[in-house]
């Protein structure tokens, strides 16, 4: 059967990963706004701005790293923006999130508009190779399949083990987890409620922004209107999957990606027999059929979309 | 004997509500707010600001045709923004309008190019079966994302925002399937509509078509709706107080199920309007956002319902009037966006402001 064989292909499981790393960037920065208590809707937004920044300092000559520095500092910026509108100011997270992402989708347009005016095809840059180590080429199975990724790949799945230690092994993880659950408690252990807050949300926006500068530093080579696509939006509904643990969101990002990359292979084995848009729907519905899934066991974070106000309860 | 206190001489505190003219004057605020700062990004555009601003003014409402293009351009605006009104109020949140929208529209012209003889029928018949139709189609679609949150406690936000790409999608293929036009040489475009099923024109020389006063209608319905009926008290108790309108015997889970179908079917509507009213048959860059400016709308409208024309009218000139200022300046017309989206985030803030009272 043809269609099994696929799961066997080296290049499926390429394009696996390759789909997984943005969403793990996505959904680890994400989740970590999540566990401080702040849903951050302008996932999308930010994502689109630092696929645009980064694409465009490599276009304008800086090398690959600074353009994922520079577009982490876009999320950072953002979510900045976002921290002081939900945190000190403790307005609806909702409404600021939308706008974050209509602010920052329209910017980026605009922006893109106003230096490239006559740009008819996108400029294209040289994104990151796949690391194609030999040793790791030699290795069995999986090595092939990660030989094949890029730097970028490597730093979304090293960052995984990173944030499961600061959360769950680190009196900082702790805080933060604890101003996601009950402030109150936080700000009575001396806990400073906003500083945490508005720290978990910048450092998971400058996140977002790495995961949309993937999509264009290694993932394609150019920047395009409406590239992120929802991206944000599966973000997080994946931290709701993987129950806001890092290592249960990678493995949902993980199979998303291999649904994905199957999807695409399946539409070609059928060829014109099934409407694509079929195939392209799937991982949105794929998306809600997890989130209903797992919405017996779901435990959100206590605090999510509760603003802390001193003095109030 | 009061304990000394640090901090800045005045000191402001929260209070529950604002007083109703300092209310009604943060939309205004925002809105200059918001004009202010997108002066930014165009002085960074290298557009003069004033010339930019006073061309956006004279192309959204400078001239008889200019302000028909406006109110056109916020007939679809209104429908939208009415509901994500109505599902903000109780608390529903709504984000899908763009996908509803487009599910409405396709339903309109499944059912007004040819499927029933419209052209037969008595006069208006032909254009209520298309609005109902369409309202029906956009009801249902929210009734979906309603449904998991009561039944599963799937958070709405996410699933009507996945289902805005699903239902984009659903609509190509369809408009590349079984209802494309086959007059449309391959191009993804739907068969028009029949000319009994149009809305007609209001004035001549003008686009703006019977829509709008459709739209009028159905926001002062809904205004007396939430203010002076049983539906709307449980509406507005299901949003503010869910477990006291439970205790007080509202069954919350079918307010919900009605507030979406309701907020659903609106913004199918303003498909349909856009296609029987504007268009004629659907393609897939219908709405330019329509759906997400209807969460501007109704932010900047306080989620009035009779705010929310005046909010649709702002926008729709902002959109109108940066289309004829781009084209004048040779600037990008994601100007329109971006005040919009400004709008938005000022509005919030002055929402904010109006309910700082300070204290001695």
């Amino acid at each position: 059967m043809d269609l099994l064989d696929i799961l066997l292909q080296t290049g499926f499981w390429v394009a696996a990963f390759r789909i997984a790393t943005p969403l793990v960037f996505g959904t680890l920065g994400e989740l970590l706004c999540e566990r401080a208590g702040v849903l951050n809707l302008g996932i999308e937004g930010i994502m689109t701005a630092g696929a645009m920044t980064g694409w465009l300092a490599v276009h304008m000559g800086a090398d690959l790293w600074t353009g994922v520095a520079l577009a982490a500092f876009t999320g950072l910026l953002l979510g900045s923006l976002h921290g002081v509108l939900t945190i000190p100011l403790g307005l609806s997270q909702h409404v600021a999130g939308i706008g974050i992402t209509l602010l920052a989708t329209s910017t980026t347009y605009f922006a893109y508009r106003v230096i490239l005016p006559d740009a008819t095809s996108p400029p294209r840059i040289a994104p990151f190779p796949p690391v194609d180590w030999p040793w790791l080429k030699a290795v069995p199975g999986i090595g092939p399949v990660l030989a094949g990724q890029t730097a970028l790949t490597f730093l979304a799945f090293a960052l995984v083990p990173v944030l499961v230690w600061l959360l769950y092994r680190t009196p900082l993880g702790l805080a933060v987890r604890t101003v996601g659950e009950n402030p109150i408690a936080a700000e009575a252990q001396g806990l400073h409620v906003h500083a945490l807050r508005m720290g978990a949300v910048l450092a998971g926006s400058a996140l977002m922004g790495v995961g949309g500068a993937f999509l264009t530093l290694s993932a394609f080579n150019a920047f395009f209107f409406e590239m992120v696509n929802g991206r944000g939006w599966i973000c997080i509904a994946l931290v709701v999957f993987g129950g806001w643990n890092p290592a249960k969101a990678l493995l949902g990002a993980l199979l998303f990606g291999a649904f994905d990359a199957f999807q695409v292979r399946l539409q070609q084995a059928v060829g014109g027999a099934i409407p694509y848009q079929v195939f392209l729907m799937l991982p949105y519905l794929l998306s809600i059929v997890a989130l209903v899934l797992v919405s017996r066991r779901a435990s959100y974070p206590q605090a999510l979309m509760r603003p802390f106000i001193r003095g109030r309860r | 004997m009061r304990p000394e206190r640090r901090g800045p001489p005045i000191r402001f505190e929260r209070r529950e509500a604002a007083p109703p003219l300092l209310a009604a004057l943060a939309p205004l605020v925002a809105v200059v707010a918001a004009l202010g700062l997108a002066a930014i990004p165009l002085a960074l555009a290298g557009a003069p600001i004033l010339d930019a601003y006073a061309l956006i003014l004279k192309g959204s409402l400078g001239s008889a045709f200019a302000i028909g293009e406006t109110l056109s351009r916020a007939t679809p605006l209104v429908l939208t923004g009415l509901a994500v009104a109505i599902a903000f109020r109780a608390r529903l949140w709504n984000i899908g309008a763009e996908g509803q929208l487009y599910l409405g529209a396709l339903a309109a012209v499944a059912v007004g190019s040819g499927f029933f003889p419209l052209d037969t029928w008595p006069p208006w018949t032909a254009c209520a079966v298309v609005l109902l139709a369409s309202a029906f189609a956009g009801g249902l679609f929210m009734l979906g994302p309603a449904w998991l949150r009561l039944r599963f406690g799937v958070d709405e936000v996410v699933t009507t925002l996945l289902l805005n790409f699903v239902a984009l999608l659903f609509v190509g293929m369809m408009l590349e399937g079984p209802m494309q036009d086959p007059m449309s040489l391959g191009w993804p475009q739907s068969a028009p509509l029949l000319e009994a099923a149009e809305l007609p024109r209001l004035f001549a020389r003008s686009r703006v078509h019977w829509g709008l006063p459709l739209a009028l209608a159905l926001a002062l319905a809904l205004w007396f709706v939430l203010r002076g009926s049983v539906f709307g008290f449980e509406v507005r108790a299901t949003g503010e107080a869910p477990a006291a309108a439970r205790f007080a015997g509202i069954r919350t889970g079918r307010v919900l199920l009605g507030v979406a179908f309701l907020s659903g079917g609106l913004a199918g509507l303003a498909g349909a309007v856009e296609v029987a009213g504007l268009k004629g048959y659907l393609t897939l860059d219908l709405s330019p956002g329509y759906g997400y400016a209807g969460i501007v709308v109704a932010t900047l409208a306080r989620l009035n319902p009779l705010g929310v024309v005046l909010a649709a009218v702002f926008v729709a000139a902002v959109f109108v009037g940066a289309d004829s200022m781009g084209r004048a300046l040779d600037v990008s017309s994601y100007t329109a966006n971006l005040i919009v989206a400004l709008s938005l985030l000022c509005m919030l803030l002055a929402g904010l402001l109006v309910r700082l009272r300070p204290v001695r």
